[in-house]
């Protein structure tokens, strides 16, 4: 063989293992999907959405508890991370220059970085131990703390997309700035701002680790947002890891549904909210 | 002259009181300083992550010194905590994860960006994206009831027949352990290197592939000798970041690492992982100083992470940048 038929045998065969390791990567995902809707469709019906957990041995039973924990605590962490990160990421866009604005960001991609289990332990010392009990609020605070970094990082990033000519129209027709900030930057770039912020709390729907010990769990329903309240993720993690068959089935049902709901939200965030959008 | 003059007195006189108030009537300081106030919320955050964490691991910290990571017993009963078996864990499912993705990650990297056709990339980053999106628990589901049993039967045996003279691959096979822990790791940090590794790939310049072409090179002589290398600081920094996630990384882990505190050389024998740990023995801890040993390995971790992705951060920042002035 000469060398420069080597050389192109060479070049296919390493291209060719390219391919090839891109489509295991993919494969991964119809694996996940596969196995999910295969052992998820099999144990998922009505009840799991209305019924509350039953103890092993009996049949039926579902997860009603846990999904409805889970919207709240979702939605305390929104309530929180969303106008801070908001906010913040606004300062960053349009008044940050210097030091101090470089320091926020480069501290948003690093707490961005640290385990989410930490996060927990952080919830933990400063909401559950002065309250001396695990509680809803405990697990929306440990989520927004995962939540606002992403929220800054994605709002800056995409008021900065929009053309700095559209600031200046604004401000030759004489609007102050927060007024061009409020009336044109921020509604050009409303629609990635919201991408970024969907999938931020698709993020923290399916965090668990930081909820083990801050919300807890509970096979009843919370009586209020200073209870433990019971989660998908987590009740996913307890059944998953417990002798029971029964439970395996309900873990596999729980799974389907979460990562339905993950896949929704990324998938219409994604492309119908702002095809072609950068990601966070 | 006279003008330039003008305006430096107007310079110095001091706004009048009024004027300022309109100012801020105007809105633009009131925003300014309320934005400002939300973005100084995530320094305050990261200030207090970091005094709760030191404060509430003041227990440990004190009795044990750095013995607490030397030592290797574990054992809330008798009040000893030696961290070693959860770093050797946390660090040998972490290395596995990393040999495994990312010679997977660099080449479907390499594929989507300088191979694919455009919209075949974008479609299969789409897809390499979602799986970023799968939550953790989900990978330890099918850790727990695919990967565990796969393990157990043909491939555990299989490696030991073959390659069993090495100390990494001997012992029962129970299917749970390092490397369960560690092939689901990998499963979970590759999109990441794809997507970063990917993105610094494509800020190389066209001109450098067009000149290693030009001289006579195949393709891949100019991927791998030209391109490769020249984004070479955000693969590695791509790197960095996938091994702070699978530091960090809890649930999976703990679904199939076998919760056993020991230090071996196996990869088929069960251990423990700082996260884990700190997963399974948090809520039932038997005590103050259990709970801020606990806590201290939390306070290992983070500071483990810190690092890592601060240099990471500057790594692809350099990359990007370089990639972006040179268009």
């Amino acid at each position: 063989m000469t060398l420069h038929r080597w050389r192109n045998f060479i070049n296919a065969v390493m291209f060719g293992l390219t391919a090839a390791c891109a489509l295991a990567v993919v494969c991964v995902l119809f694996w996940i999907l596969g196995f999910l809707l295969w052992n998820g469709g099999k144990s998922l019906n009505w009840a799991f959405f209305t019924q509350l957990p039953k103890p092993p041995g009996e049949m039926g039973g579902g997860m009603a508890n846990a999904i409805l924990g889970s919207a709240q605590i979702v939605c305390i962490a929104s309530l929180m991370g969303i106008p801070i990160g908001f906010l913040g990421g606004i300062y960053l866009a349009e008044f940050g220059m210097g030091t101090f604005p470089f320091l926020v960001r480069y501290t948003a991609d690093l707490l961005n970085g640290v385990p989410s289990i930490v996060m927990g332990l952080f919830a933990y010392a400063i909401v559950v131990r002065p309250m001396h009990q695990f509680s809803a609020l405990a697990g929306g605070v440990a989520l927004s703390v995962i939540l606002i970094p992403t929220t800054i990082r994605t709002t800056e990033q995409f008021l900065r997309a929009v053309p700095q000519t559209l600031r200046e129209g604004a401000l030759a027709l004489g609007a102050n700035k927060w007024k061009a900030i409020a009336t044109v930057v921020v509604p050009a770039a409303v629609r990635g701002v919201a991408t970024g912020m969907i999938l931020g709390i698709a993020r923290i729907a399916g965090e668990s680790a930081p909820l083990l010990f801050t919300s807890f769990g509970n096979q009843y329903w919370s009586r209020s947002l200073g209870q433990p309240t019971a989660s998908l993720p987590v009740m996913i993690f307890t059944y998953a890891i417990s002798p029971y068959d029964d439970w395996h089935r309900e873990a596999w049902a729980a799974g389907l549904v979460l990562l339905a709901v993950m896949l929704l939200l990324n998938i219409s965030a994604r492309l119908v909210l702002s095809p072609g959008a950068p990601r966070n | 002259m006279s003008e330039t003059a003008a305006l430096l007195a107007r310079g110095t006189e001091k706004p009048s009181r009024p004027a300022f108030l309109s100012r801020l009537r105007n809105g633009d300081e009131a925003a300014h300083l309320i934005t400002l106030i939300f973005a100084a919320a995530i320094l305050l955050i990261a200030v207090l992550l970091v005094l709760e964490l030191f404060r509430t691991s003041v227990e440990a910290r004190h009795k044990f010194g750095w013995a607490f990571l030397l030592t290797s017993k574990w054992d809330p009963v008798a009040g000893q905590f030696g961290a070693l078996p959860f770093i050797y864990g946390t660090v040998v499912t972490s290395a596995v994860a990393l040999l495994i993705s990312v010679p997977l990650g660099l080449g479907a990297a390499i594929f989507l960006s300088e191979l694919a056709p455009p919209r075949v990339s974008d479609a299969l980053t789409f897809i390499i994206e979602l799986l970023a999106a799968v939550p953790s628990v989900i990978y330890g589901l099918l850790a727990v009831f695919a990967l565990v049993p796969l393990l157990r039967d043909p491939i555990q045996p299989f490696l030991q027949r073959y390659l069993g003279f090495l100390p990494l691959f001997q012992g029962p096979s129970y299917g749970v352990g390092f490397l369960a822990a560690g092939l689901i790791l990998a499963i979970m940090v590759v999109p990441f290197i794809i997507s970063i590794s990917r993105e610094s790939l494509l800020a190389v310049p066209n001109e450098q592939r067009e000149a290693a072409l030009a001289v006579g090179a195949t393709r891949w002589e100019s991927t791998w000798q030209v391109v490769v290398p020249y984004a070479r600081l955000g693969i590695i920094g791509s790197v960095f970041l996938a091994l702070a996630r699978a530091l960090g990384e809890t649930m999976a882990v703990t679904m199939v690492i076998g919760n056993t505190p020991q230090i071996v050389t196996s990869l088929f024998a069960t251990g423990y992982t700082i996260p884990a740990v700190i997963a399974n023995e948090f809520t039932e801890a038997t005590g103050d100083l259990h709970l801020s040993a606990l806590i201290e390995l939390g306070l290992v971790l983070f500071l483990l992470t810190i690092i890592i992705n601060g240099f990471a951060r500057l790594m692809v920042l350099a990359t990007t940048r370089r990639g972006s002035t040179n268009p």
